[in-house]
């Protein structure tokens, strides 16, 4: 197992390197350079030049690519021109709001779509099953931006029980920090539910799925037929077999809330990364571009190493070697 | 026995699709999303015909108007017709939604089947391939790439194709790893038949049918993305009408209050139509294997 979980960490560093140099490539292809956004009309080429070298860009890409790898192993990640800071600050600055967002809808998600896939499962074809496979089916459908936009009339427009958007109320003067708590709890409640929605759906269905092949199984027919009680059956036998399968989509999720929490963000206009992620694509601000896209990339594979080591410890059955 | 006949509908000289068909037409939720769908993609067909606006008409004496008889679904602030324009952007959408989806089958089809196929070296080089592109952040991947090389229908089709071959590549890798084993394919080796021969011939009709319900589930997925994208404004630009710029153009919380009919229409659309989606290609996965109804 150790020497499992080592080889993948050395396996990620390569998966990481390449999906840098398709960065570099594809900002290598566009057409146009940073500079063309930021320079003056009356610039002299010599000043433009100047800017060029500044940014570093008269160096050749591929070297520039092998710089930035030298320089992202020490942890530098190179300096935001529009923010006049290290992009590791920048990112560190807004990532709060959004590593919140993703883990509240998280925790909504795991403690309302498990345990609904759990009862759909065990109540097949009845109508609590039906009304749950049809909710479920419009929670990965719905657009959460048209979700959004709906709880917002609803909620914020029409009865004003929230705030309609930002993560703190700027008139506020308390310095209670329970208060203060409160306020940005508040301000997250409808972004966590349209966030949430989509990943709540989905690990209800994946959840039903799963425990149902697991009921059908021989065991549970056994455990019936010694008498036991219904419920040890399904929350000790069966969902302790049929959880395995939802591990491994943990591990997938977490871009997936990631992608989803730059639409939220937009929709309630949160100071989080999503934010700065459409600001940095749209200024060409390359360093910033790179980085949230690295720290992103690492998140995401850290999260399908764990998951493979979970998904180890909780089945016994498999083994890596 | 005879019952059971009758209940599979199982008429002896049936082909396979046949009996798929015939299953699928017992799913009376995936029928309905089917004829709901056919229903959308029909007008979205006609609607030149059917309507007496087009889309860049503008009638500023007639604009803002609430759903009356002659604007079924109102006019928008420069007195276009929003029924009108809703269609026209389905056209946008789904057409956005059909060619992606597929490019990113055949990229997918040909390199899970040679990944499946060759193994070795081959085999793991596609795979870390994959695992590269799953393990990109896809939204801001997406965001990048448009707003670097601008958002031509075209170029946000190849961006979008290119972001989700990886999963497809996947299903037909694990598919053709099983095929590949059966004594089928000895006899093919044995015939002498060549690998082009055997992998189109022989092993991907095997694995069309996974690849026809990932095509109907990732038709949802990508009119998702796309309309999230326009949404964010990074999508197609305006004039041009999809249905995420219809609602990206009513960002104003005043619209959102007040003037229900240009946002509401766009957004159930969209809905009505990933939903379908969504619920016709589960059908369609439990119409291509018993074993899996549920």
């Amino acid at each position: 197992m150790r020497y499992y979980i080592l080889r993948r960490i050395i396996q990620i560093i390569p998966v990481l390197i390449g999906i840098i140099f398709i960065l570099f490539f594809i900002l290598e292809q566009a057409p146009g350079t940073p500079v063309s956004y930021m320079m003056h009309p009356r610039m002299t080429p010599e000043q433009k030049a100047e800017l060029e070298e500044k940014l570093g860009l008269d160096i050749p890409w591929y070297e520039r690519f092998v710089n930035y790898i030298k320089e992202a192993s020490q942890g530098n990640l190179g300096y935001s021109s529009t923010h006049k800071k290290p992009v590791t600050e920048v990112i560190g600055n807004y990532a709060g709001p959004t590593l919140l967002l993703a883990l509240v809808s998280l925790t909504i998600s795991i403690f309302i779509g498990i345990p609904a896939g759990i009862i759909s499962a065990v109540k097949q074809h009845t109508v609590i099953d039906n009304i749950l496979t049809v909710m479920s089916f419009i929670g990965i459908s719905i657009p959460s931006f048209f979700f959004g936009l709906l709880l917002l009339k609803a909620f914020a427009v029409d009865i004003q029980l929230f705030p309609l958007f930002g993560l703190k109320d700027p008139l506020l003067m308390s310095d209670n920090i329970f208060v203060k708590i409160k306020d940005i709890a508040w301000h997250l409640v409808l972004p966590s539910i349209v966030l949430g929605l989509n990943s709540t759906a989905s690990f209800m269905r994946y959840t039903r799925s799963s425990m149902l092949e697991v009921i059908k199984q021989d065991y549970i027919r056994t455990a019936r037929a010694k008498g036991l009680k219904e419920k040890t059956i399904i929350y000790r036998h069966a969902f302790r077999n049929g959880i395995i399968p939802l591990i491994t989509l943990l591990g997938f999720w977490i871009p997936l809330l990631l992608s989803g929490a730059i639409v939220t963000e937009s929709i309630f206009a949160l100071p989080g990364l999503g934010k700065i992620s459409v600001e940095a694509a749209m200024s060409r601000n390359y360093p910033l571009i790179l980085g949230i896209n690295s720290i992103l990339a690492i998140l995401t594979l850290i999260g399908s190493l764990v998951a493979d080591i979970l998904y180890a410890l909780a089945d016994p059955r498999i083994r890596y070697d | 026995m005879a019952k059971d006949k009758t209940n599979n509908n199982y008429t002896g000289n049936q082909s396979y699709w046949g009996q798929v068909l015939s299953r699928l037409r017992k799913n009376k939720m995936a029928m309905i999303s089917l004829y709901i769908l056919i229903i959308i993609i029909a007008l979205c067909i006609i609607i030149p015909i059917i309507s007496p606006y087009e889309i860049q008409t503008t009638n500023l004496s007639g604009k803002d108007q609430k759903p009356n008889s002659r604007h079924l679904l109102g006019t928008d602030l420069i007195g276009r017709d929003i029924f009108t324009r809703l269609f026209y952007a389905g056209r946008i959408s789904l057409g956005i939604a059909l060619a992606t989806v597929i490019i990113e089958c055949v990229i997918g089809v040909v390199l899970g089947s040679l990944s499946g196929f060759y193994g070795g070296i081959i085999d793991s080089i596609i795979m870390r391939i994959t695992e590269m592109f799953m393990s990109f952040p896809f939204m801001i991947i997406c965001i990048t790439v448009v707003a670097v090389f601008g958002n031509s229908i075209p170029n946000l089709i190849l961006v979008l194709a290119i972001l989700s071959w990886p999963n497809i590549a996947r299903i037909v890798r694990g598919q053709i790893l099983v095929l590949r084993e059966m004594e089928y394919m000895e006899a093919c080796e044995a015939l002498g038949i060549s690998d082009l021969r055997r992998i189109f011939k022989h092993l991907l009709p095997n694995v069309s049918a996974y690849v026809i319900v990932y095509a109907t589930l990732g038709m949802a997925s990508v009119i998702l993305v796309e309309t999230s994208l326009s949404f964010l404004g990074l999508g197609v630009s305006p004039p041009t009408p999809t249905w995420g710029n219809m609602i990206q153009e009513a960002r104003n919380i005043l619209i959102i209050q007040q003037k229900w009919w240009y946002w509401v229409p766009p957004g159930t659309a969209i809905f009505i139509s990933v939903m379908c989606f969504n619920i016709l290609g589960d059908g369609i996965r439990d119409a291509l294997d018993p074993k899996m109804m549920r």
